[in-house]
């Protein structure tokens, strides 16, 4: 196409308002751009969860893995058996699997990277994880018995995570640079601070992915994604930022757009260690003086879904306890002075960085001072965040989102940042962890759920939404979220 | 003549000295842990003692502070502990964004500021003057990452050009690298091309009423003519002075630009450092980018000292 006429073509189809350009064949390329660039690739070492967002089932897989209904498959571990006491898991690995650099994957390595997750000079950021395994057996080249301490009851899921992602011995070293795993997508080049590309695995043990390259792009400013879409250098933006921006995606036929869950539990965090908020009567009032529907509008444009407890509405064993505090500003008051607390006592509410943190953070300082408490905005970055907050404890009030997937034990550990101390709720939490039957367990996220919003711990706001923006021919991303990473194994286009 | 080049050399080591204390000082007090910046809220105390002793932050301060200048001055500049990568490494990746990146924009300014800035002198208050004024001053009070939008939305998403952003790297060739540099070069360019055309324009009057310029009208030369020939040379001097300290500021002062466009460059670079408090990678480029600005003004006494003999003395 000569350059004039293209450039004819654009201003007609842009006066027109419709920008598609049919394409003969379908493409075999996907550029997807994600907000944050990963400090390294390595996700057995690092917390960051743009390193998972990367790698993640593209590059490195684990024994099992979680499907995009937050779902334990098999993935490296063909299948597995169960001992009825819980304790032993024997799985049957997939034979012949070859690593990028043409090792094999086998028994050993199974050992080999379970053993390093939870030595003691460990630095795995999900060290928790491994920490039931009481040891590891080689029972031939393709079996392994895994025996725990304890029943584990999310055990499968654990190893499905990207902590626990299988690496081969010889290429731990430089994992962080050049990550070598058994997935569909071998790791090409590392552009630092611009992008991430890979390309198709030839010798993958399953079925081939239907694209030859795959770019990840890092594209931090929600503006900047914006017209990076529009201008159509990206194909994808799996969790965009910005909910304002959405309409204008809506509108134009080239995109479609997905509003997903995730498993980012949202809360007004209290620190119930320190007065007044250590008394339950206090917290309750917080409770009742917060409005979640003005803040899921203001904050999250309407988009986001309403909790009542620690537990996002898609899992399985969720209990609807919105309704447990209704917006009440009178009986909060009352239940205020019950508790000796004079109007215009003051706080500090600390905002981290994300938008949500920090649009939600001013509507509920307006709605506080409804009741009488005067709350000081303090914005904070995140390294500072978790300083002063997450391990200093150093706040009255906080925004944050747990996006870890079946988090309720952080209720049940000592010393966490919101310092909820239940002897209850811990030995609750103790039985959770040991049952391995689906149905109990079930019964028993309920209980721990309405345990929590009895205690008023914190106020729950909304579950995070995910924002995906593609091009509508685009098939096979992820419409939620339930652990945060961009799988992009069954992405294909249209034909 | 060797004494002033001494006496100079001394107080350029001096400068740099203060400069690292006072840089490796400010990281230290800086609020927040590496460590935990880098495992993240699941992370176990042991867990977070045992990446502490990998990097090294275990040890005393002045312990901490004598390696990292001992290394410093062996041409060492660190292992980034995020990217586990040697920090010359990634400072020499992101100079390929940045230097072509000021480069080009500073060009761009060069070649639109100083025939504007002359042509507004020449014509002293005619319209041609006041319409540059007004221009320049819209062009200085205009943000720049908002103009960067505006040259988006224009010849990226309407018109399709240029890409709304990124850098594909020198790899694929030299064209589409630098069709990725050409919005973010104009966008730096317009509040720099801007205040040089000031600068020019009222340092060209200066020269204009100088008595030399008189002389030369008075044996004959027509405006123009003595304009180029006598005026023009002697204005640039100060015109000069403001290209290098624009320089400077674009090769590490260009962050907003860089986040619009999202192209890696060092401001990225330091500026995503400090948020996951990678504090060698900050400390180094950091002592870096001053060690290059002491050492061009260093370059700069020196050569001044050449010109002018009588600064050698004062010294």
């Amino acid at each position: 196409m000569s350059f004039s006429r293209r450039v004819f073509l654009a201003l007609t189809l842009a006066t027109a308002g419709l920008m598609g350009v049919a394409q003969a064949a379908p493409r075999k390329d996907l550029t997807l751009a994600i907000p944050l660039e990963p400090p390294h690739l390595d996700p057995t070492a690092g917390a960051a969860a743009a390193i998972g967002g990367v790698v993640y089932a593209n590059v490195i897989e684990s024994l099992t893995r979680i499907d995009g209904a937050g779902q334990p498959k098999p993935s490296l571990a063909e299948s597995w058996t169960i001992s009825p006491d819980g304790k032993v898991y024997t799985f049957a690995l997939r034979k012949g699997v070859q690593f990028h650099d043409g090792s094999a994957f086998t028994a050993e390595t199974v050992k080999f990277n379970l053993d390093r997750a939870r030595a003691a000079d460990s630095t795995n950021p999900q060290k928790p994880l491994f920490e039931p395994i009481d040891t590891v057996e080689i029972v031939d080249p393709a079996t392994v018995k895994v025996t725990l301490k304890r029943p584990t009851g999310l055990f499968l899921f654990n190893m499905g995570q990207p902590a626990a992602a299988m690496l081969t011995p010889g290429a731990v070293g430089d994992a962080k640079t050049k990550p070598v795993g058994t997935g569909p997508f071998k790791f090409e080049k590392w552009s630092k601070g611009a992008s991430v590309d890979l390309v198709r695995n030839p010798g993958y043990w399953g079925p081939a992915s239907k694209l030859d390259k795959v770019s990840i792009k890092i594209i931090g400013d929600a503006s900047a994604a914006f017209a990076a879409l529009m201008a159509g250098d990206i194909d994808a933006y799996p969790n965009f930022p910005a909910a304002e921006q959405l309409d204008q995606f809506r509108a134009d036929p080239r995109f479609k757009v997905v509003v997903g869950n995730t498993e980012g539990e949202t809360i007004l965090a209290m620190n119930n260690g320190r007065k007044p908020w250590d008394d339950v009567r206090v917290r309750r009032a917080v409770s009742m003086a917060v409005d979640r529907k003005s803040v899921i509008d203001g904050a999250m444009y309407g988009l986001a879904k309403p909790i009542g407890s620690h537990f996002p509405p898609q899992d399985a064993g969720y209990v609807d306890l919105t309704g447990k505090y209704p917006f009440d500003v009178a009986k909060a008051q009352a239940l205020l002075k019950e508790a000796g607390v004079a109007p215009g006592t003051k706080l500090r509410l600390v905002l981290p960085p994300p938008e949500y943190a920090r649009k939600s953070g001013e509507i509920i300082a307006s709605q506080l001072k409804k009741v009488g408490l005067e709350a000081e905005i303090v914005p904070m970055e995140w390294a500072q965040w978790l300083s002063d907050v997450f391990k200093g404890k150093n706040f009255d009030m906080t925004i944050i989102s747990h996006v870890e997937p079946l988090d309720l034990d952080i209720y049940a550990r000592d010393d966490y940042y919101f310092d909820y101390k239940s002897p209850a709720y811990k030995a609750l939490y103790a039985e959770i962890a040991a049952t391995t039957d689906t149905a109990k367990r079930i019964e028993l996220y309920g209980k721990a759920q309405q345990m929590l919003a009895e205690d008023a711990v914190n106020v729950w706001l909304y579950v995070l939404p995910k924002f995906g923006v593609w091009n509508a021919k685009l098939k096979g991303l992820w419409e939620n979220m339930p652990i945060p990473v961009n799988d992009v194994t069954q992405a294909s286009w249209d034909e | 003549m060797l004494s002033f080049v001494l006496r100079r050399f001394a107080s350029l080591v001096a400068t740099l000295v203060v400069a690292s204390a006072v840089v490796f000082t400010a990281m230290e007090v800086l609020p927040g842990d590496p460590a935990q910046v880098m495992l993240g809220t699941q992370a176990q105390p042991d867990t977070l003692a045992a990446l502490r002793t990998k990097l090294g932050l275990d040890k005393p301060a002045p312990e901490r502070y004598v390696a990292w200048v001992g290394g410093l001055v062996r041409g060492d500049l660190g292992t980034s502990y995020t990217y586990s990568t040697p920090v010359s490494e990634l400072v020499g990746e992101r100079l390929q964004v940045s230097l072509p990146l000021a480069l080009l924009a500073l060009s761009l300014t060069i070649l639109v500021a100083i025939p504007v800035g002359a042509l507004a002198a020449a014509r002293r208050n005619s319209m041609t003057d006041l319409s540059i004024m007004g221009v320049t001053q819209v062009g200085i009070a205009v943000p720049n990452f908002w103009f960067a939008m505006l040259l988006v939305i224009l010849f990226a998403i309407t018109l399709r050009w240029l890409p709304a952003g990124g850098f594909p790297g020198w790899g694929n060739g030299p064209w589409p690298a630098l069709r990725g540099l050409i919005l973010p070069a104009v966008a730096l360019a317009l509040p720099q091309a801007s205040i040089l055309a000031r600068v020019m324009r009222s340092s060209l009057l200066d020269t204009l009423g100088e008595d030399y310029v008189r002389t030369a009208r008075a044996k004959g030369l027509s405006e123009g003519q003595a304009l180029r020939r006598h005026a023009l040379r002697n204005a640039l001097i100060p015109v000069l002075t403001i290209v290098g300290l624009q320089f400077s500021f674009l090769i590490a002062g260009t962050i907003v630009i860089e986040n619009v466009f999202y192209l890696p460059g060092i401001g990225r670079l330091v500026f995503q450092a400090i948020n996951q408090r990678d504090l060698i990678v900050v400390k180094s480029v950091v002592m870096l980018l001053v060690a290059s600005v002491i050492v061009v003004n260093f370059l700069v006494d020196i050569a001044y000292a050449i010109v002018d003999p009588r600064l050698r003395r004062r010294g």
